[in-house]
């Protein structure tokens, strides 16, 4: 775990309302694994108070990638900072993806911003047999095709207008995608919570494990806080430091909305 | 000119008055990656309860301007665990170790403090009288002045290790309880824990906490934090840990020189883990400036007319 001032190499927009920044963070670049991600203190003084956790989309070398959507005030802060500015980065941290490698079939599930970590992972796998299902609203908001064009794994699209692939939901997609077929070794998904509910509960009911990456509201990002849990079986999970992946059956599903 | 940092909280000797609060550092392990806890003036830990408690449902935490509200609800592992896990990791660093305990009812104190008695590396027991965020009891002995006594003098009964009083500033007179503290035998004060408060998420005219209230904490509390510190400086005569909303050196010395004998700092190691060291580095560099040579001079050092 580092704390560091990293510089930012870029931080350019990919389409509206989406940033792509790369940092200098050497020692994060080294041990980050896909499913893992850094707390970002986006400026100094009072407004955003707290740092804001973003998962690590890529590595090379002695960089890290985050992939962000501009939603309130700190990632709008985020997107208006330059090359070169200097930025307080804390990580990597919290557990990543856990991927055995015997197993063959493995189905990665992004769901809009979901796609930032399982890029991460798909390119990490580089494997045969990898498919990675992408859901978004509509065609001009599909995140990431172009660069996943250029790894070794299948795509396939679902927008909720039909402007390009499946249409409809992505969970609607994940379905019919489970009766056809059957020799599924492994999901993986990322992506608003609603849409995580019915993949993890569709797998489950399939009995094929499933692993999801959740996101809370958080303080320390460290485990320090309790501030960031949600409902697990038998207790609270920490986001930051039991998560942000978790095992599909370790969350109480039916609490979460 | 030799710089010496060392307080006293009455019996209790800091090598420097620049801590870690309760709830804010868990039992410190986790900081270990990032900083020297060695150069701590102390740590407080998290809460501990006598049985394991769950916490309070998600979410817990919301932001607010330059605030945080919190309602963990004193999640913890119990003291059990703690005797058996985190002492034995906390029992390695120099800073001094302050335990923070908490009950549902006073025999739960009581058995608390027996249980620390023996434990010879604990130098103090933090008595949390003053979390907002549990529906039990908790508070009510941090609102009432009476009750408050009670529980100070039977606790300094069973146990001989100095026993802080971590104050709520959700009352209308907080010295009312300071004192009451002092003639039950306290050691010293702690003030503030946070400002009971709420947010709403007007799309959704949902609260933002699944406790619906929380605990206010971050530089929005550090004036009425500072005044509080002055009030009960005024009026009683134990030393005090001064804490809520410290960010910066410059924020320390607010509570200092109003009569702070030494400062926690809380929800800035979230956003910051370095913050309490850079204070000390910050008092130094102040003493230097002023020509002060022992910080136990720069306590209460406040000119009281602008
Ligand atoms: C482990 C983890 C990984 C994440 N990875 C990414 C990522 O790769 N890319 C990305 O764009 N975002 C990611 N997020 C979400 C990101 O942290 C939030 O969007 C960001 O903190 C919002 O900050 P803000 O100040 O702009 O918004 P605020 O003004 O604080 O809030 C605006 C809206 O965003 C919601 N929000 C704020 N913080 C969070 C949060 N931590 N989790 C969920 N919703 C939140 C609020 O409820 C509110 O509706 C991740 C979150 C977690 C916990
Ligand atoms: C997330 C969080 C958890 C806390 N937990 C505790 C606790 O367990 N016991 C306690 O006495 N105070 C607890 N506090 C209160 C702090 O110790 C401190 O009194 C308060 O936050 C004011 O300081 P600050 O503004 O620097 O954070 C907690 C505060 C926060 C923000
Ligand atoms: S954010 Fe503090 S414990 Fe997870």
């Amino acid at each position: 775990m580092y704390q560091i001032k990293a510089k930012i190499l870029f931080n350019e927009k990919i389409i509206s309302g989406h940033y792509k920044m790369c940092l200098y963070a050497p020692g994060i670049a080294r041990e980050a694994k896909p499913g893992q991600f850094v707390h970002i203190r986006i400026k100094d003084g009072y407004d955003p108070l707290l740092r804001r956790p973003f998962s690590i989309h890529r590595c090379e070398g002695e960089k890290i990638e985050i992939l962000y959507k501009v939603v309130g005030r700190g990632t709008e802060f985020l997107s208006r900072k330059k090359t070169g500015n200097e930025i307080d980065t804390l990580g990597p941290l919290g557990q990543g993806f856990k991927i055995s490698p015997d197993l063959k079939k493995i189905v990665l599930v992004a769901g809009g911003m979901g796609i930032a970590p399982l890029y991460f992972l798909a390119e990490k796998l580089n494997r045969e047999n990898i498919l990675i299902l992408l859901g978004a609203e509509s065609k001009g908001k599909i995140l990431y095709l172009e660069n996943l064009k250029n790894l070794n794994v299948k795509v396939q699209i679902a927008t909720e207008d039909g402007s390009q692939g499946y249409k409809g939901l992505l969970s609607e997609f994940f379905f019919h995608l489970l009766k056809e077929n059957s020799q599924i070794d492994l999901v993986c998904a990322c992506g608003p919570i609603p849409m995580l509910k019915k993949i993890a509960q569709l797998s489950l009911k399939y009995k094929i494990p499933c692993q999801v990456s959740l996101e809370q509201r958080m303080g320390c990002g460290i485990g320090v806080c309790l501030g960031c849990t949600i409902k697990g079986k038998s207790s609270y999970l920490r986001v930051c430091s039991d998560g942000p992946v978790f095992q599909a059956n370790q969350i109480r599903w039916k609490e979460e909305r | 000119m030799n710089i010496n940092l060392k307080s006293k909280l009455g019996r209790i000797s800091l090598n420097n008055p620049v801590l870690v609060a309760a709830g804010t550092f868990g039992f410190g392990e986790e900081y270990t990656a990032l900083i020297n806890l060695n150069k701590l003036g102390g740590i407080i830990t998290k809460t501990v309860t006598l049985e394991p408690r769950k916490g309070n449902p998600p979410p817990r935490l919301t932001e607010t301007p330059a605030g945080l509200l919190n309602a963990i609800g004193l999640e913890n592992p119990g003291i059990d665990v703690f005797l058996k896990e985190k002492l034995p990791f906390l029992s390695q660093f120099e800073a001094a170790l302050i335990v923070n305990i908490a009950g549902e009812k006073e025999e739960d104190y009581l058995t608390l403090a027996e249980r620390l008695n023996e434990k010879e590396r604990i130098d103090a027991l933090e008595i949390n009288i003053s979390c907002p965020n549990v529906k039990e009891k908790g508070l009510i002995f941090g609102t009432d002045p009476g009750r408050t006594f009670l529980l100070v003098k039977k606790l300094r009964e069973v146990t001989n290790i100095p026993l802080i009083i971590k104050l709520t500033p959700n009352v209308t007179d907080i010295s009312e309880i300071a004192q009451a503290a002092q003639e039950a035998g306290a050691e010293a004060l702690s003030l503030i824990n946070t400002v009971l408060g709420m947010s709403i998420d007007v799309e959704t005219r949902r609260p933002k906490l699944g406790n619906i209230t929380g605990g206010l904490s971050g530089p929005a509390i550090r004036p009425i934090a500072v005044r509080m510190v002055r009030d009960t400086f005024q009026k009683v005569s134990l030393p005090i840990i001064g804490m809520g909303g410290i960010t910066c050196s410059e924020d320390a010395l607010e509570f200092i020189l109003t009569g702070a004998s030494a400062v926690a700092v809380g929800t800035a190691n979230f956003i910051d883990p370095s913050t309490a060291l850079r204070i000390v580095e910050g008092i130094k560099e102040y003493m230097q400036r002023k020509g002060i040579e022992n910080f136990e001079d720069l306590i209460g050092w406040l000119e009281n007319s602008v």
